[in-house]
């Protein structure tokens, strides 16, 4: 008991720590962010062994089956990743915006 | 009130003189149980470090990037296309944005090259990322070559390298000037990759986009918000494909647990005969199993967290590496902001202590129900 006491007293005590921590980072995360506006990037540098997962929200569904048809994806990382949930909206959208939208023409 | 508190804390010692006696099964169960949680909270506890920083870090990305698809496929953009986006009213600025791709076939990485169009690098110059500066040794100061469409060489300077700290966004980036990343990538005259659009009122940004759409079929837009929710998503559609093998994972210790549970030895039927024999109720006897339970699985979860914990954000995900690594050469190595989902935990908590505390109580009822005498023989 003394032993899931003293765990106990380790969990709530690295919440505290986490707390700081996110602190201290900050000022690392604002610089992230003034280099993502200043360079316009738009995703984060997480997967670098395909496009579509370099870039994720701006890949195609069609890129990871890019290399001949019936072609099966085969990078490792697009099993983390998903396709850009805009593009899904995109596609939906476009549909529906033909009949709903035209009032949004100039 | 006192005396429950009394008759608990001496069902919970008993329980715990018990475990002790059975040191190699207790030891056996809690190292796999904590092996499990240390794997589940790993996951959870990056993929939840990830999300929140994207969503910090990326807030600053454009408002809305516009993309032309032929065939469903990105392709390079007309300058026509960013007078026409223009007059979209609530577009501040439009204006065309040139990056790519650059496969360097020695060190067989991908980077990412791109011209800001804000504060670029002198023209013959380019500024790097620490992971290409790490794959290619190149330092700052030195020369870059890089091959052109047409196969040419040019020789860049290395003019400095972006911080290491800022890794997650700029590893594999190579930043030059707009008429360097032209001549290496030879677009055509007035094309870009992709066109930026500056829409400060951010109710209008659906609007823009949706006119967007509208004027030119064949463009898709994609709002920052957009950009943010995919991040929000990251690990957690396809992810599922992980929770569902940890989750077998899971079933499985669950499965063996009762199934060690089921086979009671013949020492802890003996155990729970005596018990019953010297007067302790059934109901003394299940608090007893649940004791047990609870502090098998309370050790065990709150040891796997905190390994867990250190092994995201102390060691970086070691253990992740390789699959995260996949296939790429460059890697970008970053640190993670210990950003905790409590819902995430508390849902992982649950389901990880009841279970199983409720899962053993079974098979010892079986056994508490039984005759004393019979059990003891």
């Amino acid at each position: 008991m003394v032993i899931i006491g003293v765990q106990s007293l380790l969990a709530v005590s690295l919440l505290f720590i986490s707390g700081s921590w996110v602190k201290q980072d900050r000022p690392r995360l604002d610089r992230n962010g003034i280099m993502v506006k200043q360079l316009e990037l738009t995703d984060l540098c997480l997967f670098t062994e395909a496009r579509y997962t370099r870039h994720i929200s701006q890949a195609d569904l069609f890129s990871p089956f890019q290399d001949h048809p019936l072609s099966l994806e085969h990078f490792p990382s697009g099993s983390f990743v998903g396709p850009p949930l805009a593009l899904k909206d995109y596609l939906a959208g476009r549909n529906r915006m033909t009949k709903d939208d035209r009032g949004l023409l100039p | 009130m006192k005396g429950l508190i009394e008759k608990h804390r001496s069902i919970l010692d008993f329980a715990l003189s018990s475990l002790l006696r059975r040191k190699a099964k207790v030891f056996a169960l809690v190292t796999l149980y904590t092996l499990i949680i240390f794997i589940l909270g790993s996951v959870l506890l990056y993929a939840s470090a990830i999300r929140r920083e994207a969503g910090l870090v990326l807030h600053n990305s454009p408002d809305i990037v516009v993309q032309r698809l032929i065939a469903g496929r990105h392709d390079l953009i007309s300058q026509k296309y960013v007078s026409v986006l223009s007059k979209i009213r609530g577009v501040a600025s439009s204006r065309l944005r040139f990056w790519g791709y650059y496969y360097h076939p020695i060190s067989g990485a991908n980077y990412t090259i791109l011209a800001p169009h804000d504060d670029p690098p002198a023209a013959g110059t380019v500024v790097i990322g620490n992971g290409v500066s790490r794959s290619l040794l190149v330092r700052s100061g030195d020369m870059l070559p890089l091959k052109t469409s047409r196969g040419d060489i040019i020789l860049f300077s290395v003019a400095g390298i972006l911080p290491a700290e800022s890794e997650m966004v700029s590893s594999d980036l190579i930043v030059m000037a707009e008429q360097d990343i032209k001549n290496l990538f030879e677009f055509p005259a007035g094309y870009g990759t992709d066109i930026v659009l500056v829409v400060p009122n951010e109710k209008e940004r659906v609007t823009v986009a949706q006119k967007a759409a509208q004027l030119l079929p064949d463009v898709r837009p994609i709002l920052k918000e957009e950009i943010l929710r995919t991040y929000d998503a990251i690990f957690s559609w396809r992810s599922s494909l992980v929770m569902v093998l940890i989750a077998g994972a899971f079933l499985a210790f669950m499965i063996f647990a009762w199934d060690r549970s089921l086979d009671l030895s013949a020492e802890e039927k003996r155990e729970i005969g005596i018990l019953k024999a010297i007067g302790w109720e059934t109901s003394d006897v299940l608090v007893m199993e649940f004791w047990k339970g609870a502090v098998i699985s309370l050790f065990s979860f709150l040891s796997g967290i905190l390994l867990a914990y250190v092994h995201v954000f102390f060691f970086s995900a070691v253990l992740f590496g390789p699959i995260l690594r996949g296939w790429s050469v460059l890697y970008p190595a970053f640190p993670l902001t210990p950003f905790i989902d409590g819902t995430e935990m508390a849902t992982l908590f649950f389901l990880a202590v009841v279970p199983y505390s409720v899962v053993v109580i079974i098979p010892t009822w079986r056994a508490a129900t039984v005759d004393p005498d019979s059990v003891m023989r």
